[in-house]
């Protein structure tokens, strides 16, 4: 369970709006959520309910409007762009819905990447990629490229990548929604052991239901608003009853 | 990164050998056509560039080109000869000058009639006989092209005879012996170079009351040529020009009133055109290709330096090797082609012009992309 003394990431009264005049759409309408140092939250809700948004926000790729919000202390609007960017590079992973991996590069060069970024030496980045693609069972996969693989070891490849430089709050966009159930569980598994250790942050926007039972805690949304923060068992049980 | 911009480069095949046909075609078409229009240019002046002796050329002040004859009187090398500072100067005569061939046909030859006493302006190499030769009777000396092409005779089976030493013509009605044979470089207008003595071309040419066509001069050891040249102006009223001021005049003139550059410009452009036009969109097209890697490297920590750095080293690599293959091409045309009436010079000057101009090509190219890449929003990553 989560460490429940620390807070890693803090939402207070977060809004966004996207166009203006007629096509207007808030996006999020006053977001209050406090995340905590080794828990994995669940965001879930309908379709155009803002979790994807709000995880944007929350890793520092999409400016907020109005409101708070801080990763380990770390405010994205007080950043410059250059300060913003190496934040990023340096303390989130990130794990995508269609895994995002580089098409002609290795899946232990995809995993190499963040190290790059952060000035690893290539031969080193890459040592350290292979070991990483180990931990997650794609040890024998490293030369292979992406088309090679299918779409669960994509993701591994994907997670791999994620928390290969070791940061400390990982995001996942739907990391089972292009997944069959079977294939998704173990993605889930795999995240749940490697990336909740040493106090890290896992933050999963998701609509799949067979995979509640992975979070600390989840978030519901609807329409920009958080409509009902629970732990997984209850959240089913209040699921049935409506 | 490097190694990840150059993966990502030559991963997408069709778009790589895409963009890098693009960059040789206009490489190729920039050098090509610029080597031809140098080679054009070159041989306006041929004939100035194998008169290497005098340091400065006399002629009527109406002259235009080298190929531009306005007849002097011979007398007038006397006085040349007596302006301070002047060496030597000898009288020179250049002509168009019908020739009849042992088949009867005709042939305009670009008769060149040397001093008699020192041969001077003589051809620069000879690849058969020798120039001293040209003190026998009817003598002349033949260059070595025109030797094989348009003077040569067909003989009954279709074949073609080279001229060679002992071979006789006509020269508007005088009879000509041929005593050696010489390479020089090839004239604009591709007609035989027949070399004779100065007197002996007042004989073959139309009788007329001025003959020589200009005034070979060298210049006394230190004399300045220009102040020597403004020297002999007032003397004499005739214009002098040093060698360099001579060939400038004369690719002025073609620069000014023939459609050569034009005409080669067009086909340059049309180069640097075709280049930005295929290299450039799909360099572009391969950009937006990968516009959600390149999202993908920003939301995790690639700063914009970093991603157009790789941007400017994957517009080197394909400029680099586009450059390359086009100017290899162009350079094996050169060569292939080195010894026909094609014209061409390839120099160095040509080859950076090449390169700048593909460099600007990629640059064009990179730039679009750049800006693609600079005002993408991470948060492209999260958008399915």
């Amino acid at each position: 369970m989560s460490n429940q003394h620390t807070i890693a990431v803090r939402c207070k009264g977060v809004t966004k709006t996207y166009g203006s005049g007629d096509t207007q759409v808030h996006a999020l309408s006053g977001i209050d959520l406090d995340v905590y140092a080794g828990e994995h939250m669940m965001l879930v809700g309908p379709s155009g309910s803002g979790k994807t948004t709000l995880i944007s926000i929350i890793a520092g790729v999409l400016d907020r409007d109005h409101g708070e919000c801080s990763v380990f202390d770390h405010d994205f609007n007080a950043m410059g762009h250059n300060e913003k960017t190496r934040f990023r590079g340096q303390n989130i992973g990130f794990v995508f819905q269609l895994f995002n991996l580089i098409p002609t590069l290795t899946a232990a060069e995809n995993v190499a990447v963040p190290l790059l970024i952060n000035g690893v030496k290539q031969s080193k980045a890459l040592q350290k990629a292979r070991e990483m693609l180990h931990r997650v069972g794609l040890g024998n996969r490293t030369f292979s490229l992406p088309e090679e693989l299918s779409g669960g070891q994509q993701q591994r490849v994907a997670i791999a990548r994620a928390i290969v430089h070791d940061p400390r709050l990982i995001v996942c966009d739907e990391p089972t929604s292009a997944l069959d159930h079977e294939t998704g569980h173990k993605i889930m598994e795999i995240l749940r052991t490697i990336a909740t250790d040493n106090g890290k942050v896992l933050i999963v926007v998701t609509h799949d239901a067979r995979i509640f039972e992975f979070a600390d805690r989840i978030a519901e949304m609807d329409d920009g608003r958080i409509t009902l923060i629970t732990d997984p068992h209850h959240y089913v049980l209040d699921k049935k009853k409506k | 990164m490097n190694f990840i911009a150059i993966k990502m480069l030559i991963g997408n095949r069709a778009k790589y050998f895409g963009i890098i046909l693009g960059l040789t075609f206009a490489s190729l078409l920039i050098t090509q056509q610029s080597s031809i229009f140098l080679g054009l240019m070159t041989r306006t002046y041929g004939f100035l560039t194998d008169t290497s002796l005098p340091d400065i050329w006399v002629m009527d002040p109406k002259v235009q080109y080298v190929d531009d004859i306005k007849p002097l009187k011979e007398t007038e090398s006397i006085r040349v000869r007596s302006v301070e500072g002047v060496e030597w100067a000898v009288p020179l005569y250049k002509g168009l000058l019908k020739a009849r061939l042992p088949n009867g046909t005709f042939q305009a030859c670009n008769v060149i009639g040397l001093d008699d006493e020192s041969l001077i302006g003589g051809p620069p190499v000879m690849s058969q006989g020798r120039l001293s030769n040209l003190r026998g009777s009817d003598a002349i000396i033949v260059d070595s092209v025109g030797a094989r092409g348009k003077l040569a005779t067909v003989s009954p089976d279709g074949k073609r005879v080279p001229l060679t030493i002992g071979d006789t013509m006509e020269l508007n009605d005088h009879r000509a012996v041929v005593v050696g044979i010489c390479e020089v470089q090839r004239t604009f207008q591709s007609q035989p170079v027949v070399y004779t003595t100065f007197s002996r071309a007042t004989i073959f040419a139309p009788r007329e009351r001025k003959l020589m066509s200009f005034v070979l001069v060298k210049a006394k050891p230190g004399q300045d040529h220009k102040v020597l040249c403004q020297r002999i102006q007032q003397a004499t009223g005739l214009a002098a020009y040093t060698k360099d001021e001579f060939r400038a005049l004369t690719v002025k003139y073609y620069m000014k009133y023939t459609g050569i550059p034009i005409n080669f410009g067009i086909t340059v452009v049309l180069g640097f055109i075709v280049g930005i036009a295929i290299a450039g969109q799909t360099f572009h097209n391969f950009t937006l290709d990968n516009i959600r890697y390149f999202g993908t490297l920003k939301a995790m920590g690639a700063s914009d330096g970093t991603l157009i750095r790789m941007i400017l080293l994957q517009a080197s690599v394909v400029g680099s090797i586009g450059y390359g293959v086009g100017v290899g091409i162009a350079s094996f045309l050169g060569l292939v082609s080195g010894n026909t009436e094609l014209a061409f010079q390839l120099p160095w000057q040509l080859l950076l012009f090449s390169a700048i101009a593909v460099m600007v090509i990629c640059a064009a190219s990179a730039v679009v992309s750049m800006r693609k890449v600079i005002k993408l929003e991470p948060a492209i990553v999260f958008k399915t």
